[in-house]
């Protein structure tokens, strides 16, 4: 569904272009669940980013194409917005508060945005009300948070989940959950966790960028990789976060 | 004394290439003109031309060896090349045929293939949706529908000229009592110059069955339009007045100096809505319209209320605060406002409350989106006299800024002297920042949806204290000003 070759990419800072991603591999199919897990500064939110097409990443080499209507084609002259409704979902690691724009409101057009491209009819408040609701449980949040801002006055917690909430709706193809754990208590990390899992067909793939081993335990993945010096250095099964937990990285560095 | 006259053919401006402004045309139709400068004898030939009372051409006299007194203030956040006031003409109007009536029917049909690509339907349509619109085309006001509903209910809609005809006493006994000519130099020289604008009755107990609406053009090259508009609610009335404004495109910067006096009475009310959208002038600041007025309500009578909404998204340079003061007890004033500045856009706006009365309660509500390089000022003031025994101000001041280069503002004074007042006061600054474009993006949205959802947020409060007519011109108009500066 992805594939990723040799990809470089610089990050964009006032102070000049910075190289993040040096040779980059990496395929994910569907149904997989793959970790990435690495130090930090090593470029795991870059990767996830640049899928996702942000702008301040600028790809300088490789190739990154992504399964679409059943061809494996070029993602890079996609702007975020048509990749996002293409079915490239990116859960941010800090989510951005939206004030003035209530909840609702914001996964509806979401909704609306994803459906049309399909060529399907775009869904009324009333409709998209009762097929949010019904969503809700699936991350514990009550029908009084859909009224409130879009992250506005949310904890930690609130905000991931309401990541996954909206992975939920959108039911993206792939989803790419960026330090989906941190910040997180148990009980939070177990909720998100499920979401996760029960959200997870034979046709998606979930690519989650971690720090810990934790939630890997709630989150059994497929392939596990660690990404050092911008780019992968090792793959191996769900076993690896546990020889990482124990050695760390440097037996991994050149 | 002869009258000065002189017809003026103005030229068809060719398009400007890069800023797409949509009224940016004008019209080819013969004007009155004078000569340009200023001095007593054009103050006189004004009030000549209009036939105005002996009362008012001696207020006009009056006011405009005040304003020679005067200088220029020059207090506000704004740069402007200085502006030469006898390098203008004072009076512009389209030769009338001369048997013309006020029936639409008569009108120069250019005028009204100008106010159709304005997007003002003066027939049917208008009386359907319940609005009277009486049209000022350079100084001169123009037509006039809805006579018959309005006359039905007594309510008087017509032009201030008109007004100084039929109901000088009423003229006499109400302007300048609110915003004396000896209030501000802008004051002064409309209270000496001003041509035309609206004069609004509402009689006792009536609440007008119409909304009304005005529209403003500049149109002649040159001439400074000075409005006069006196809105007078007696007691137990209430009027919706919506004001709309665009300009053409010119190389001269030009001035608009207008005053508007609204007077409540005891438990009327007044709300005052205006979308302005003038030309702003090019990406280079040059040619845009100078928006220095004076804006201001009395709520004498107990209970009256007075609500300014506005929406300012046009002209170079914007000063104004459009202000109530609360005379009457348990009277209301609020003010909701939405200023957006971009390329090099400037603008000194926000409010005055003046608590005088007993139990007097204010609301500010202003959002300011400044984009580019441009100045956007919010400067508030809130007076709680001695007398104000349990005044309520609440006050909210929020700055959106977009982009690295603008700059925005505040400057909120609190003068408070009674001690049994309860003011409030918040302000938040925000930057309508990559992050939340991004985020909005990565959901499928693309960046006009994305602008629009945050734009819209953050003014939303705003919005919905205007007109439905309006708010959605209103919505439409920060968009499509936005999508320039964004992206």
């Amino acid at each position: 569904m992805l594939k990723i070759e040799n990809l470089h990419a610089d990050v964009i800072t006032d102070a000049g272009n910075k190289e993040i991603l040096k040779g980059l591999n990496l395929e994910v199919k569907a149904g997989e669940i793959h970790a990435i897990m690495g130090p930090n500064g090593s470029g795991k939110s870059s990767l996830s980013k640049v899928v996702a097409g942000h702008p301040s990443y600028q790809v300088t080499q490789g190739h990154l194409n992504f399964e679409i209507n059943f061809q494996m084609q070029d993602l890079l002259p996609l702007s975020p917005s048509d990749r996002a409704r293409e079915g490239i979902f990116l859960a941010l690691q800090y989510p951005v508060e939206v004030p003035g724009v209530s909840n609702s409101t914001f996964l509806n057009t979401a909704m609306n945005a994803v459906l049309k491209h399909h060529g399907a009819a775009a869904m009324e408040p009333d409709e998209f009300s009762n097929f949010v609701k019904q969503k809700l449980p699936l991350v514990g949040l009550s029908t009084d948070f859909l009224n409130r801002g879009v992250n506005v006055g949310f904890s930690g917690g609130e905000k991931k989940r309401n990541e996954i909430l909206q992975m939920a709706v959108l039911s993206p193809r792939l989803s790419f959950l960026d330090e989906t754990d941190s910040g997180l208590d148990i009980d939070s990390l177990k909720l998100v966790a499920e979401g996760v899992n029960k959200l997870r067909t034979k046709n998606n793939a979930t690519v989650m960028i971690t720090h810990y081993q934790r939630l890997l335990d709630f989150v059994r993945p497929d392939f596990v990789h660690v990404l050092l010096g911008g780019k992968i250095v090792e793959t191996g099964d769900y076993k690896l976060a546990f020889e990482l937990e124990k050695r760390g990285y440097d037996w991994l560095r050149p | 004394m002869s009258d000065p006259t002189k017809s003026l053919q103005p030229q068809n401006e060719p398009n400007r290439e890069g800023y797409e402004y949509k009224y940016g045309f004008s019209t080819d139709i013969e004007t009155e003109e004078f000569p340009k400068g200023l001095n007593e004898e054009i103050v006189a030939a004004i009030s000549h031309k209009k036939n105005e009372p002996q009362w008012m051409l001696d207020y006009r006299l009056k006011a405009f060896a005040h304003w020679k007194t005067m200088s220029e203030p020059e207090w506000a956040d704004l740069r402007y090349p200085k502006i030469d006031f006898q390098d203008l003409r004072y009076f512009a109007a389209p030769k009338k045929r001369p048997d013309a009536s006020k029936d639409l029917a008569d009108l120069d049909p250019e005028l009204i293939k100008t106010f159709e690509r304005l997007g003002i339907p003066l027939q049917e349509q208008k009386r359907i949706s319940g609005v009277a619109v009486d049209l000022v085309f350079d100084s001169v006001s123009i037509g006039q529908t809805h006579t018959d509903l309005l006359e039905k209910s007594g309510v008087l809609f017509c032009s201030i000229s008109e007004a100084l005809q039929k109901y000088p006493e009423l003229v006499k006994k109400y302007m300048g009592s609110v915003v004396p000519y000896s209030d501000n130099y802008y004051a002064a020289l409309n209270a000496a110059v001003f041509s035309d604008g609206s004069f609004v009755y509402i009689p006792k107990g009536v609440r007008c069955p119409v909304d009304l609406s005005t529209y403003f053009r500049i149109n002649a090259m040159e001439t400074g339009q000075f409005e006069r508009t006196l809105i007078i609610a007696e007691e137990g009335s209430f009027v919706n007045y919506l004001e709309g404004c665009t300009a053409p495109q010119r190389d001269e910067n030009q001035l608009h100096a207008a005053v508007v006096e609204l007077i409540a009475l005891e438990n009327a009310e007044i709300k005052y809505s205006t979308v302005q959208n003038w030309y702003t002038g090019d990406k280079d600041g040059k040619g845009g319209i100078f928006n220095f007025v004076t804006k201001r309500g009395k709520c004498q009578g107990r209970k009256s209320k007075i609500s300014w909404t506005q929406v300012e998204s046009g002209s170079a340079i914007t000063w104004k605060y459009p202000s109530v003061i609360l005379q009457g007890d348990e009277s209301e004033g609020a003010f909701f406002s939405v200023a957006l500045t971009h390329d090099k856009m400037q603008a000194d706006t926000g409010t005055k409350m003046i608590h005088i009365g007993k139990n007097t309660k204010s609301t500010i509500l202003s959002k300011g989106i400044s984009a580019d390089e441009s100045v956007n000022a919010y400067r508030g003031l809130v007076k709680i006299m001695p007398s104000a025994h349990g005044a309520r101000n609440y006050s909210q001041c929020d700055s959106m800024l977009v982009g690295k280069k603008s700059k925005a503002m505040t400057y909120p004074t609190l003068d408070v002297r009674n001690t049994s007042a309860v003011v409030e006061h918040e302000a938040t600054t925000s930057r309508l920042s990559e992050d939340q474009l991004f985020y909005l993006q990565s959901r499928g949205l693309d960046m006009e949806q994305a602008v629009s959802l945050l734009v819209n947020g953050f003014c939303k409060e705003v919005f919905k204290e205007l007109p439905l007519e309006f708010s959605v011109e209103a919505v439409k108009l920060i968009e499509m000003k936005l999508e320039n500066s964004v992206g």
